[in-house]
């Protein structure tokens, strides 16, 4: 096993790879009471169209969600169970690129990290059990079909991407998860929950060597072939401007995404995110120009707010919230990222966030969840996130500018709106 | 069982210290030295009144927007940054039938500073200016900020209705507490809220930190007397004065009959909302009581509403230990709402009579101990127990309520069970064309 330490940061991660190809990293906490695991596979909403033996298979949308739920049926009960006995908090999320399970617990940990790796690795479906779930995910779909913040995002990823599966809903749709049989999810089981597709990360008061022991005992032996997928083949033009619909809200709300040029896999995908990061704080965060100019006009609220997120194949930045005149807004983001190519970034300014975004990035060390998916994902794309404050140092303004310039233009940029019915 | 062992191997054994800094001003000290941040909080606590929920819910937001030192966004978010991004936020919460209004701040430990900056000092000194020192034009709040911190409070209660399972849970407790303190929301009403008038409200900040109770609460590295001294100098000119008692929440009337609420909107899934009341007033009981019939994954809500039924996708129980209450939520489709309405009833009669593996007993009590555990792991849920606890006048830490919970039997959870009676049902539908 080897251990790294990160003074800058005050911590350290043990790693171990067995020889079915599974990741283990452990952060040992000394002082907390809970301890946490998370397990985690290289396989989410946009992963629906992948060869398995030789053969491609186009799987319905939502299933890699569906999946998540029916794993924790288990062939005695429900896993979910097993752990709440235990005083343990499981849960789980599907997102575009990542399923994760996990749980939390202060009593019971390596009895309860047995049970999660057996559970979400031993699959157990009955052509029963997989209709009643239909239920269950239908009521989930409908509940977040109501939620405008749901409907917004969505109908800005299906703007900014014409091919990508970024576009597609992680959930589905109440029609497409209708045909989803017991026999695609052992598929896409067997092709995506294998060993070597998968991270098992657990930060707490634990005993490392004990942890891999389980591991090692629990799993599978055998690892599992690389699964080639296909994401589709996305152009470098937008799908389309302006998207808006009337719902049931309060007052008319916006997103504007910009498509942005993906990253490759190393420490430079990093890079990239801490710059889209900056670039965000500096073009729109809340102590920028724009932001207060915009607070100060009654443009905005402190609902505004932006960011940059990136999936395989797929980056992009977004930003919005309530406002009375989103056209007015999004002209201005346009207009004042232009500014800053042409006139440059105030030296001042940019040092500012520089702290401060240190400052958010450290903060973000405090949460068990947020260490375990920041690792897993970086261990997915190949660099390690504890070595932020290294990257850090080699981030100048012209990298800032030169992503602003590149990315932030109009051709590249959409609007979607909510508006009150 | 090893569970007690287990749970204190290694911990920091963490000593909670509550002292009194000036008249009607209080500080809980908590040391913690694993967190990479330190948390600083300040809460005046207030009895929740219709005349002045609203007022005093838009002050923090118009008190953030510029000190005499700081007198616009620009110059707090810049002196914010280059305290390597420490964040002061305003807050307004309901504890009991209290509203808590305030601010906390949230920044890195010294250790991790560069430069080893100490940054309680600056962080404190700023949230006193931004709590005594606000910038001010002719003796009142600057009309620019009260106008449009306005609008937004006007925003903010609209859009409660954005969400739809919290607006129904939020219509639940209306209806079932209309004409109680524990009925108001924590930001009031949009006509209260659109009454407001500069001048007055202004008056009302004089009133507020003058008299009411504040709640100061730090954890992190630095020593109780650094602390102290650091809040003493930040708040040296805060008023004091006839300092008013913080309210006790009254018992809740026990209803002759249900009352029955429905609405319509237009949306694709229905919300279904039930408020019991509870005769009894053993807490750790009633904790547990609760956990059974809806408060965990592994309760009979869960179990049989959502899993064996599949009539929703989530369906829950609270107990508001503050008021003595529960309220269920749930979510389903329209023409389902007598099979969930009658289920949740079933469910709960299966606790009274105690149809109760030993299972679930073991269960429901690990849920709350690893919650009560697990609490010193996070500032966040510290600062919010503690305040909570001091706003409603109650004493207990987590590990007292813990050994309450662990001590407490079955025979009086079905005791408390026995006293826990429907009062009022809050159904969400869609409109009759959709239906």
């Amino acid at each position: 096993m080897k251990q790294t330490f990160y003074e800058r940061i005050g911590e350290a991660v043990c790693r171990e790879t067995l020889p079915n190809g599974l990741r283990i990293n452990i952060v040992p906490k000394r002082d907390y009471a809970k301890s946490y695991a998370f397990f985690a596979t290289r396989y989410g909403g946009m992963d629906t169209r992948f060869c398995l033996n030789g053969k491609w298979l186009d799987t319905p949308a939502g299933i890699a969600h569906y999946l998540e739920h029916k794993m924790f049926d288990t062939k005695e009960g429900n896993a979910l169970q097993e752990l709440a006995k235990n005083g343990a908090e499981p849960n789980a999320f599907t997102s575009n690129a990542i399923t994760g399970y996990y749980f939390d617990s202060t009593t019971h940990f390596e009895e309860n990290l047995e049970i999660l790796l057996s559970f979400v690795s031993v699959p157990y479906f009955t052509e029963e059990s997989v209709a009643k779930e239909q239920g269950i995910i239908g009521q989930e779909i409908r509940m977040i079909e109501d939620n405008p913040d749901w409907q917004i995002y969505t109908r800005m990823m299906k703007a900014l991407y014409a091919a990508s599966t970024a576009r597609t809903s992680i959930a589905g749709t109440v029609e497409s998860i209708s045909h989803i049989t017991a026999e695609t999810l052992y598929d896409c089981h067997k092709a995506f929950y294998t060993p070597s597709n998968m991270v098992l990360t657990v930060v707490g008061n634990v005993d490392p060597v004990h942890v891999v022991d389980i591991a090692r005992r629990v799993l599978p032996r055998e690892g599992g072939p690389a699964i080639p997928r296909d994401y589709g083949t996305e152009p470098a033009q937008v799908a389309e401007k302006e998207t808006k619909l009337a719902m049931e809200v309060s007052c008319p709300q916006f997103l504007t995404g910009f498509k942005c040029t993906p990253a490759e896999d190393g420490e430079g995908y990093m890079r990239q995110s801490l710059i889209g990061d900056m670039a965000c704080d500096i073009l729109l965060g809340d102590s920028s120009p724009l932001y207060l100019r915009l607070y100060d006009q009654g443009l905005i609220n402190t609902s505004f707010g932006g960011a940059y997120e990136m999936m395989p194949g797929v980056a992009y930045l977004y930003a919005g919230g309530d406002s009375k005149d989103a056209r007015a807004v999004t002209a201005e983001i346009q207009k004042e990222a232009k500014r800053l190519v042409e006139e440059g970034i105030d030296e001042d300014f940019y040092q500012r966030v520089r702290r401060a975004s240190f400052g958010s990035n450290l903060r973000g060390l405090n949460s068990f969840e947020n260490i375990a998916v920041s690792l897993s994902e970086g261990y997915f794309h190949g660099y390690d996130p504890f070595r932020f404050p290294q990257v850090f140092d080699t981030i100048t303004k012209d990298d800032i500018t030169a992503f602003l310039r590149e990315n932030l233009t109009a051709d590249r940029a959409v609007l979607s709106e909510i508006v009150p019915k | 069982m090893s569970s007690r062992m287990e749970s204190a191997k290694g911990v920091e054994h963490v000593e909670v210290t509550r002292t009194q800094l000036a008249e009607g001003v209080n500080l809980t000290y908590l040391p913690a030295r694993k967190f990479k941040t330190s948390l600083l909080s300040a809460q005046f606590v207030t009895p929740l009144r219709p005349e002045t929920v609203s007022g005093n819910a838009l002050l923090p937001a118009i008190l953030r927007r510029g000190t005499v030192s700081c007198p616009d966004l620009g110059a707090l978010s810049a002196r914010l940054d280059n305290l390597y991004g420490a964040r002061i936020d305003y807050t307004v919460r309901k504890k009991g039938e209290n509203q808590c209004v305030g601010f906390v701040a949230s920044f890195i430990d010294d250790s991790f500073t560069p430069g080893r900056e100490k940054l309680l000092e600056p962080v404190a000194e700023l949230l006193g200016e931004l709590v005594c020192d606000p910038v001010t034009q002719h003796g009142r709040f600057v009309p620019a900020y009260f106008e449009s911190e306005k609008t937004n409070l006007i925003d903010a209660i609209r859009s409660i209705v954005n969400d739809k399972r919290d607006y129904a849970d939020s219509r639940l407790l209306q209806e079932m507490c209309a004409g109680e303190p524990y009925g108001i929301s924590r930001l009031g009403s949009e006509k209260q809220a659109e009454r407001l008038q500069p001048q007055k409200l202004y008056a009302q900040y004089g009133q507020l930190i003058a008299t009411s109770q504040l709640e100061l609460f730090y954890s992190g590295s630095a020593s109780m007397e650094r602390v102290e001294r650091a809040l003493r100098s930040a708040f040296s000119t805060l008023p004091r004065e006839n300092i008013r008692e913080i309210a006790l929440a009254a018992d809740h009337p026990k209803p002759t009959e249900p009352k029955m609420v429905e609405e319509e909107m237009d949306v694709t899934q229905g919300k279904l909302g039930m408020g019991f009341t509870c005769g009894s007033d053993d807490t750790a009981a009633l904790l547990m009581g609760n956990t059974l019939f809806g408060g965990s994954s592994n309760s009979k809500l869960f179990l049989n509403v959502r899993e064996k039924l599949s009539l929703c996708y989530f369906a829950s129980s609270v107990y508001h230990r503050q008021k003595g209450i529960i309220t269920v939520s749930s979510g389903i489709e329209f023409e389902n709402y007598q099979k969930a309405y009658d289920e949740i009833m079933r469910q709960l009669e299966a606790v009274q009579k105690g149809e109760l593996e030993d299972w679930e007993l073991e269960s429901a009590r690990s849920v709350l101990l690893n919650a009560y555990a697990s609490m010193g792991d996070s500032q966040g849920k510290l600062e919010n127990f503690y305040i909570g606890q001091a706003a409603t006048g109650q004493e207990e830490t987590p590990e007292l309520l813990a050994r309450q919970v662990r001590e407490v039997s079955l025979q009086r959870i079905l005791d408390a069970m026995a006293t826990v009676s429907l009062d009022t049902v809050y159904f969400l539908k869609g409109k009759e064309a959709q239906a």
